[in-house]
């Protein structure tokens, strides 16, 4: 929206001569400018949507021909596709199963990182305590420290509370790695937001809670659309917290890597339970997009 | 509705600044009182901690004889209009005006009808449905306002709520406002650093320096019996005209000597400064208004005693001249930020000024034949000269100074 109002005013006068000409210098100039850039994200561009293609493609080989062809002879003989792969994984009890476990965990994973480091971070922008900024350091610090450390406790203090193995489990412990990141964005987001906006609030009547839903809230929407993404792909993609804390619940990552064998792997299965386990992150992606909007604070206190 | 009372109350803020000092003040149900000092002073202090927003360090405040030192600020029963409006900006202007009555819960249906009666009033009706984002400055101020008046609060709280208005807008909006407290009466305390919106605005005017308040009066009464020279100076632009001197004893008759000048003390001026009469002998600081001057042509009483300088400067601004004076006279050292005048708008005198010396200003008739770099003599009406002890800086008047007078 601000991106259109501004090549608005930028465009020159229209039916004077003089100041179209420059005008059009200038627009090549800034194409030129911008060229590297945009060959950059096109081959990136392409770099990553060529295998994403492929394995679409794959996954809607016949069942026949998959061992044997390859994705590419697809683009000529449309013939060779069908929709078969898919309502076998589907019909597939194991695989629907551990993407719903995936959902389940993805979501409270989530989901609870945020709801908890957004109270956290409120905490840390607005509230007076003792001790706030040396937690916040302490908190950032945790920024650092690596999953691998914590596996092998974790998993004998889950032995011990019997949630070894449960998607409760696993929500916990990606909320427990979430929260670092997730208090140390939103914190610094939400020290953006005017104080006055807050006592407004509080004069208006409102309770701390009351703020926080009402007005934090909305207001910090586009950084937890971001981290919710952020989150929200990474919960997905875990493999290795699914391996190490769980057995029988096993995640979609885990379910296809159980599919890979030694000696010539499941393609028909892997293949469309991969894309399918793409498709959701993405789709989230795109639903939480249009969060991203800049100047939301716009009006209020100038 | 409710009156609010400052009693004995002290602001510090934690790295030792002194923001308010031993305030006290009462201010009446339905009184419009206006808090006026330089930038710093501490009116912005004394504002939050009646809305709650800061706590008091000690001293007492009441709201409608109810202790609220700890009483937090959602549930004091006042509204505020911030300096910089503190708009939602995520939500729309109705829902800005709506957003404290939401709050108390108050019926659906009662809602619309309030923050519709408050949108008219303010002439804000065609804008309900926009967010604030897509509002001019004075509109995101009159929504500032809706959202105060809409919750019928017990107190009004305002923080130089027209400063980010162009000048003709803060006119218009400086009636404005004063019309609707006057039909609401609900008690309002305004805080400005501007002494013209003090003095059009206040039933009183609570001047402020450096933390410590300095005279509540009718604007009228600060204006023409100010108790200070900080208040003599700071209210009034051009400001009053400060020089030292002293009185002197001629004859019978009491003189404020000037030295270059001489200037003979009434019998009303005596009558209505009986205090004066002990200062005889003594050093003072003589204020003189700058309408208090004119030019001998056009003056009421041709044979006024007369003040004699160099024009430095002549601004003819159509209704009145007001000439700057080079006299020689000794003047008062006073910081110029403690004026009420604004920086910009002396800043023309500041060519005067560098001769070491305040000019003298006088405000003069239109009439006058007076021009820029010659000598000119100016009538005085002594009957409206100030007198103020250089000691303490307090006015002389009916009485012995306060200050040191043991009860
Ligand atoms: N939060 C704060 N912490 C420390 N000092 C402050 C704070 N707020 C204001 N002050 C100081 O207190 C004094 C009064 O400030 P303020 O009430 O804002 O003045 P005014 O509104 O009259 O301009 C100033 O010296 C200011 O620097
Ligand atoms: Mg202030």
């Amino acid at each position: 929206m601000t991106t259109t109002e501004a090549s608005g005013l930028a465009t020159a006068p229209p039916g004077t001569r003089e100041g179209a000409r420059p005008a059009v210098g200038a627009r090549i100039t800034r194409m030129l400018t911008r060229a590297p850039i945009a060959i950059l994200l096109a081959v990136i561009g392409i770099a990553w949507l060529v295998p994403t293609v492929g394995l679409l493609l794959t996954s809607l080989l016949l069942p026949s021909e998959i061992q044997s062809t390859g994705w590419w002879h697809t683009i000529t003989d449309t013939g060779l596709l069908s929709l078969e792969n898919y309502r076998r994984v589907l019909d597939d009890g194991a695989i629907t199963s551990s993407l719903w476990t995936t959902v389940w965990i993805s979501v409270g994973g989530t989901l609870l990182p945020i709801i908890v480091g957004a109270l956290a971070a409120y905490a840390f922008a607005f509230l007076e305590f003792p001790g706030r900024d040396w937690l916040f350091i302490i908190v950032v610090g945790l920024l650092v420290v690596p999953i691998q450390m914590a596996l092998i406790p974790i998993f004998s203090l889950y032995n011990d509370l019997g949630i070894f193995d449960t998607i409760i489990g696993l929500i916990l412990f990606h909320t427990a790695f979430g929260l670092p990141f997730a208090i140390f964005l939103l914190r610094n987001f939400f020290v953006g937001i005017p104080r006055e906006l807050l006592e407004a609030a509080r004069i208006d009547g409102a309770s701390e809670l009351r703020i926080f839903v009402r007005v934090i809230l909305p207001l910090g929407l586009p950084a937890i659309a971001s981290l919710a993404i952020f989150q929200f792909l990474w919960t997905w993609n875990d493999l290795l917290i699914a391996l190490t804390l769980g057995r029988d619940t096993q995640p979609i990552t885990v379910a296809i890597f159980s599919q890979l064998r030694q000696f010539g792997s499941n393609i028909e299965i892997i293949a469309p339970a991969a894309f399918i386990s793409l498709v959701i992150p993405l789709a989230v992606f795109f639903a939480f997009q249009r969060y991203f909007v800049q100047g939301l604070l716009a009006g209020s206190v100038k | 509705m409710a009156n609010v009372t400052f009693d004995g109350i002290w602001k510090v803020y934690g790295d030792d600044t002194v923001a308010v000092r031993d305030l006290s003040l009462d201010i009446g149900d339905g009184e419009f009182v206006v808090l006026v000092g330089p930038s710093g002073c501490g009116k912005t202090t004394a504002l939050r901690m009646v809305a709650g927003l800061e706590e008091i360090t000690s001293g007492e405040l009441r709201i409608g004889d109810r202790t609220v030192n700890e009483v937090p600020a959602k549930d004091r029963d006042i509204a505020m209009v911030f300096q910089s409006y503190a708009l939602y900006p995520h939500l729309t202007v109705f829902e800005n005006i709506a957003f404290g009555l939401r709050l108390q819960k108050v019926e659906k249906a009662e809602v619309e009808k309030r923050v519709t009666d408050a949108a008219r009033v303010l002439g804000l009706e065609p804008y309900l449905r926009r967010k604030p984002r897509a509002l001019s400055g004075g509109q995101r101020q009159r929504v500032a306002m809706g959202r105060a008046i809409v919750r019928r609060p017990r107190v009004f709280l305002m923080d130089e709520p027209l400063s980010n208005l162009d000048a003709k807008l803060r006119v218009q909006t400086r009636a404005e406002i004063s019309r609707l407290q006057s039909d609401l009466g609900v008690t309002t305390i305004y805080v400005t650093h501007d002494q013209v919106e003090a003095m059009t605005m206040g039933d009183r005017v609570a001047v402020m320096r450096k933390g410590v308040l300095q005279q509540v009066a009718a604007p009228q009464v600060l204006y023409d019996e100010p108790a200070n020279l900080f208040v003599a100076g700071f209210i009034g632009s051009p400001s009053m005209n400060l020089f030292r001197g002293t009185i002197a004893q001629d004859g019978d008759a009491l003189v404020a000597d000037l030295g270059e000048a001489r200037l003979p003390l009434s019998a009303a001026t005596l009558e209505r400064r009986p205090a004066l009469r002990a200062h005889a002998g003594r050093e003072v600081v003589v204020g003189i208004r700058p309408e208090d001057l004119e030019d001998p042509a056009h003056a009421r009483d041709p044979d006024a005693p007369r003040l004699r300088g160099r024009v430095v400067l002549r601004e003819a601004l159509g209704s009145e001249i007001v000439a700057h004076l080079a006299t020689g006279l000794r003047d008062v050292d006073i910081d110029p930020e403690e004026r009420g005048v604004d920086p910009q708008e002396a800043g023309i005198a500041e060519g005067a000024a560098v001769s070491g010396e305040t000019p003298l200003v006088a405000r003069i008739s239109p009439r006058s034949g007076i021009s820029e770099g010659e000598d000119a003599e100016l009538a005085v009406d002594v009957s409206a000269l100030h007198f103020f002890d250089p000691g303490n800086g307090l006015g002389i008047s009916d009485a012995e100074p306060v200050i040191g007078a043991s009860a």
